[in-house]
């Protein structure tokens, strides 16, 4: 396991080197978008809550970094932490609201606070820049390294050094005592609650959590990108995000990461079969992972690896702990 | 899939990797990027999909217009191949499109590209790779002004605060004792339109009595319209979008407010005046007054007109199914255009200095797609290429322009 990260790690340390720039580019959206779906991995897939209105925790991180930023020159390693510490206290404020909704109420109150997140970054213009949006100065690798590393290569590996970041604080934190609080509240509440947990507590941290980790995402896309418009964090960016997590995958940490390609490359690749039918192949991707592999690419992935293994090796050996407790709870 | 097999094959992608890194060869560098003997290679993003879509049909147009380009034997011999891509109007992803099209497609220059916010975020990436952003789809003003800072950006439509200098040279002439009250759009766009009443009339900017503004979160205008009419104003400026622009033309006449009116070309579209008309009555639209630059592929007055011709023969031809009435697909043409006369003046030896000297050396006298007498010019210190616009006046049915051609005073 250890040396399968090492390697992972190298792969993406190296990956700069020999693939074009803006190849370079695009992949550190897929880290920014991994982080904010590592949220909502947190957040639906952990405690069982939903949210279609993690674009306006982004929005929120982006327009702090934006504005400390452009306005008074506070470099992003300042203006990222804050990022996600703002969004993190809507998010807990956000949690609860949640406590007294559940399922489709709760998806509706998160789709209204995605909807009226841009127009209320066009009234507040004097902070906002209203519809133009804030510019900000061109993102540069700090000054000693300049030479040796372009600007792109330089925010892939600060994105993905904050993605490795935010992975490792999540399974630090969901494998011991309040992942299985968060599991147990999200299985079943009552019981949950007679084992003493405080569902108060782990719901509301959940949403703060996954909103920081939004929120994160929203200043590196608007430090990237030099610019946050309302246009860049509409409510499409929100339902993004949700076809992102299901297709990569509910449960799992590498489900965050496909979902992190998908959200990035899909529209991409979208366009190629037809421009005007972006939303549609959208759709189609969303129904047949449903249908085919409800534990999103990741719970495929790793059904297919399963049943490849059963093939190469015939005979019977016992399945390993943790194959054995996801197994059962799936 | 055992952790050994993945390491291993993790392991494998990597020395995979750097051996390629090692052994890429750069690829022999071609005299200029994107233009061959027999092929030039431009990209461009509009809305496809999303909110914006409706714009898309700019997109088409232009593509439709390099593709009637190329069948007549191209440009210099050389075909344009036109990269158009799906923005959805986001930002973000749109300048991850155009990295691609200058660093993997190698485009000769961006064209057209659609949106304020959209072109904002693209300006400072193409000028520091120095490749040109002509004819940027938008009618903001900085496109033209903050040349010094982005030289390798161009606009082309007439910009918001040329038109209402416009409008204001008119009141001026015939008009001097009006008392004005403004409504307009709280962003950037209404704004420009306001700074550029205000500009025109100078010294006389207190002819403008009132101003109201609505948010485009606002249900509707009414209020702003009766607060306007009991300033006693006999002009009311409209500068709204469609849907706001239909409100105030129908509250107008609904409150029998007596005024003439002036509506900006944002919102002069046979749909607006349709739906006023429809709404409010004759009263709403009769006599309202705006600019055109545009020829109307409705209007009876172009039957016989060759430019129109040209047009509905592309259309028949590249858009088969296009609705020929979207005014949209004539403006991509009408870019379309002047992108290839800018093409034809910077020569056989095309490089990007060039054909952007070119853009800024325009004289064109021969567009076909805007009404007669606009010139498509531009000089090193003038990067507005049209700022020529007629004053139109409804009656009630259709638009029919008053008075002669107008220039911006700048």
């Amino acid at each position: 396991m250890r040396l399968a990260l090492v390697a992972c790690g190298l792969l993406v340390a190296l990956l700069p080197w020999v693939i074009p720039p803006f190849v370079t580019f695009q992949l550190t959206y897929v880290a920014a978008y991994a982080i904010a779906i590592l949220g909502l991995v947190i957040l639906i897939g952990y405690s069982g809550q939903i949210s279609l209105g993690h674009g306006a925790f982004m929005a929120i991180g982006g327009y702090t970094a934006a504005i400390l930023l452009a306005g008074a020159g506070i470099g992003y390693w300042v203006s990222i932490p804050l990022a996600a510490l703002l969004a993190g206290i809507v998010g807990i404020g956000l949690g609860f609201v949640a406590l007294r909704l559940a399922g489709v109420y709760l998806a509706l109150a998160t789709l209204a606070l995605a909807a009226s997140v841009p127009p209320l970054l066009k009234r507040f213009k004097a902070l906002t820049g209203g519809v133009q949006g804030l510019s900000l100065p061109s993102p540069h690798a700090p000054g000693p390294l300049q030479p040796f590393v372009s600007s792109e290569t330089w925010f892939y590996y600060l994105t993905w050094a904050l993605a490795a970041v935010a992975f490792a604080l999540a399974w630090f934190v969901l494998r011991g005592r309040v992942g299985r609080s968060l599991r147990a509240l999200r299985d079943s509440e009552i019981a949950a609650v007679a084992f003493g947990v405080n569902p108060v507590f782990y719901k509301t941290l959940a949403f703060g959590w996954s909103a920081a980790y939004a929120g994160i995402a929203g200043a590196i896309i608007a430090i990237v990108t030099a610019y946050a418009s309302p246009d860049v964090y509409s409510v499409a960016l929100s339902l993004e995000l949700l076809i992102g997590v299901v297709i990569g995958g509910l449960h799992s940490f590498l489900g965050a990461i496909l979902g992190g390609i998908v959200v990035e490359f899909l529209p991409l690749w979208a366009q190629k079969i037809n421009p005007a039918v972006e939303s549609v192949v959208y759709g189609v991707a969303l129904i047949l992972v449903v249908i085919f592999a409800p534990g999103g690419l990741a719970g495929g992935l790793s059904r297919l690896a399963r049943a490849l293994r059963i093939q190469a090796t015939p005979r019977s050996r016992p399945a390993s702990t943790i194959e054995a407790i996801s197994e059962k709870s799936a | 899939m055992s952790i050994r097999r993945f390491t291993i094959i993790a392991l494998t992608a990597i020395l995979a990797l750097a051996a390629g890194a090692v052994l890429t060869v750069p690829a022999a560098s071609q005299a200029v990027t994107g233009v061959t003997a027999t092929e030039i290679v431009i990209g461009g993003t509009h809305p496809y999909s999303g909110p914006a879509s409706a714009y898309s049909s700019i997109g088409k147009g232009a593509q439709a217009y390099f593709a009637y380009v190329n069948d007549k034997g191209g440009v210099a011999g050389r075909k344009i191949t036109y990269k158009d891509l799906d923005d959805a109007y986001n930002p973000p992803q749109s300048l991850q499109l155009v990295k691609q099209l200058v660093e993997q497609d190698k485009v000769f220059a961006i064209f057209n590209s659609l949106g304020t916010p959209v072109n904002t975020v693209l300006r400072p990436y193409l000028n520091e790779k120095q490749v040109p952003q002509l004819f940027v789809a938008t009618g903001a003003t900085t496109w033209g002004r903050d040349a010094s800072k982005f030289p390798w950006t161009i606009g082309w439509q007439p910009d918001y605060e040329a038109e209402s200098l416009i409008y204001a040279k008119n009141v001026l002439a015939h008009e001097p004792s009006a008392k004005i009250a403004v409504l307009y759009q709280n962003d950037d766009y209404g704004q420009d339109y306001l700074k550029g009443l205000q500009n025109g009339l100078g010294a006389k900017a207190s002819m403008i009595v009132k101003t109201a503004s609505y948010e485009t979160t606002d249900p509707d205008v009414k209020a702003q319209v009766a607060s306007l009419k009991a300033s006693g104003a006999d002009t009311f400026f409209i500068f709204a979008t469609p849907k706001f622009a239909t409100q105030a033309l129908v509250a107008a006449a609904q409150l029998s407010w007596k005024t003439k009116v002036y509506l900006n070309s944002v919102s002069n579209s046979q749909v607006v005046m349709k739906a006023a008309t429809t709404q409010g009555g004759p009263a709403a639209t009769t006599g309202v007054v705006s600019v055109i630059y545009l020829k109307d592929p409705t209007d009876p007055r172009y039957a016989n007109d060759s430019g129109l011709a040209l047009y509905k023969q592309i259309m028949a031809k590249y858009v088969p199914g296009g609705d020929v009435n979207d005014q949209f697909y004539l403006y991509g043409m009408g870019a379309a255009f002047t992108f290839v006369d800018a093409l034809q003046k910077a020569g056989k030896d095309l490089t990007r200095e060039k054909v952007m000297q070119a853009a800024i050396h325009l004289h064109e006298t021969d567009n076909p797609f805007v009404i007669p007498g606009v010139i498509v010019q531009t000089s090193p210190d003038d990067r507005f290429p049209i700022r020529q616009e007629q004053l139109a006046q409804y009656d009630g049915t259709r638009w029919g322009l008053i008075g002669s051609l107008m220039t911006a005073r700048r």
